[in-house]
C-alpha cells in the first residue's frame, strides 16, 4: 500500500489518537502529548517504506509518549522513581523479542504487553476489533513460546 | 470521541512548520478572484492554484515535493498578506521567495523574465520570448504561461497576443481581465 501524504494520515488518525491520549493522561498533558506524537510521526515519516499498519504505528508512538509522560517526575515529586532506573522498559524488551512475528501478531503483542493497551484499543489500532486483537495477541504469544522451546 | 480543538490543531500545524518538518505547506486564501490554494516549500512559494480541489492538489504536491504535505497557515502568511495588499491596490510588487526548482530550465528562464514585467504593463508572447533569448519561441512561451505554477505573483496575466487580444489564461479569461483592470492596464 502506498504511503499517503501526511495531511491524510493526520486527518484520519488525529481524533482517535487524541481520545486515546486523553484517556491516559487527562486534558492538560494529552494536548502536549498529541502534538509530540504527530511531530515525531512527521520526523519519522520519510523513513517509512509503505502505508500498511499506519494506525498501529500511530498508536505505538502515542503509547510510548504516554508512558514517558507518566514516568516524568511531577513538579511536586522529590525522589526519583527507582523502578524506572531498573533496566530497560517492558516495551523495549518486547519489541526486540517480537521482531520475528508476523506484523499483526507483533503489533498486538507489543501493544498489549509492552504498552498495556486493552483489546478494544488494540482492535481499533489494527483496524479490526477486540476479539481479533485478543486472537492475534495469543497467537503471537504461542508462537513466541514455541520459538523459546526450540 | 473527543474532538481535537481548532486551537490544538492549529498549534500542531504551526509547530510542524516552525520546526521545518514539512516538504511543503499549503493553505487556502480568499481573494476577489476566488479562493486560491497556495503552497510553499522551505525555499519559497511553489504553487498557486485557482479552483483547486484540495484532495487532488494534496496528492499532486506530495508527488512533486515529498509526502510531508500539511495544511499550515504560518508559511503562507506572507503571501496572504501581500495578496491582500495587492487586491486592495496598495502593492505593485511582490516581495516573496519562489521555488522554481522543479521547473525545466527553459520554463524557469521564461518565468524569471515574466517576473520582471511591471505592474500595469503588458507584453506580447513574442516579446517575452525575445527577452528570454528565444525570439521564435512565442508558442512555447504561451505553453509556459498556461502552466505557470504561480499565477498573479508571476504575472502571466500581463502577457497578451500580438493583436492586442487577451488570448488565454490558465484561470480563465474573466480573471485575466479582472487583474488587468485592477492594475489599470485595461480601460
Amino acid at each position: 500500500m502506498m504511503l499517503p501524504p501526511f495531511e491524510r494520515f493526520y486527518d484520519e488518525h488525529r481524533e482517535e489518537i487524541y481520545s486515546f491520549l486523553l484517556r491516559r493522561l487527562g486534558r492538560d498533558r494529552a494536548e502536549d502529548a498529541f502534538q509530540e506524537t504527530f511531530l515525531r510521526a512527521l520526523r519519522a515519516y520519510p523513513k517509512l517504506r509503505h502505508g500498511e499498519h499506519l494506525r498501529a504505528w500511530a498508536y505505538t508512538i502515542a503509547s510510548r509518549i504516554a508512558i514517558d509522560e507518566h514516568r516524568r517526575p511531577r513538579a511536586d515529586a522529590e525522589l526519583p522513581e527507582l523502578a524506572s532506573l531498573d533496566g530497560r522498559p517492558a516495551f523495549a524488551q518486547l519489541e526486540h523479542l517480537a521482531d520475528e512475528l508476523p506484523p499483526t501478531e507483533r503489533a498486538a503483542v507489543v501493544l498489549r504487553y509492552g504498552y498495556d493497551l486493552d483489546y478494544a484499543e488494540i482492535g481499533a489500532a489494527l483496524g479490526s476489533n477486540a476479539t481479533a486483537a485478543r486472537q492475534a495477541a495469543s497467537a503471537g504469544i504461542r508462537r513466541l513460546r514455541r520459538k523459546d522451546a526450540q | 470521541m473527543n474532538p481535537v480543538s481548532a486551537d490544538l490543531d492549529r498549534r500542531f500545524r504551526d509547530a510542524a512548520a516552525r520546526e521545518s518538518l514539512l516538504d511543503v505547506a499549503y493553505d487556502l486564501v480568499d481573494t476577489p478572484v476566488g479562493t486560491l490554494l497556495i503552497a510553499a516549500t522551505d525555499r519559497g512559494l511553489c504553487r498557486i492554484s485557482y479552483d483547486a480541489e484540495p484532495e487532488r492538489e494534496v496528492d499532486r504536491l506530495a508527488h512533486t515535493f515529498g509526502l510531508r504535505v500539511l495544511r499550515s497557515r504560518l508559511p503562507i502568511d506572507p503571501a496572504r498578506r501581500q495578496l491582500d495588499e495587492y487586491f486592495e491596490g496598495k502593492r505593485q510588487r511582490f516581495d516573496l521567495d519562489v521555488d522554481l526548482g522543479v521547473q525545466a530550465a527553459f520554463n524557469r528562464r521564461v518565468l524569471r523574465e515574466l517576473a520582471r514585467v511591471p505592474y500595469g504593463e503588458v507584453v506580447t508572447y513574442g516579446e517575452l520570448a525575445a527577452r528570454a533569448a528565444r525570439p521564435r519561441a512565442a508558442r512555447a512561451v504561451g505553453t509556459v504561461m498556461n502552466r505557470n505554477p504561480l499565477p498573479i505573483v508571476l504575472p502571466c496575466h500581463r502577457v497578451i497576443g500580438a493583436n492586442g487580444k487577451l488570448v488565454g489564461y490558465g484561470g480563465g479569461l474573466d480573471r485575466k481581465e479582472a487583474l488587468l483592470r485592477l492594475e489599470g492596464a485595461l480601460l
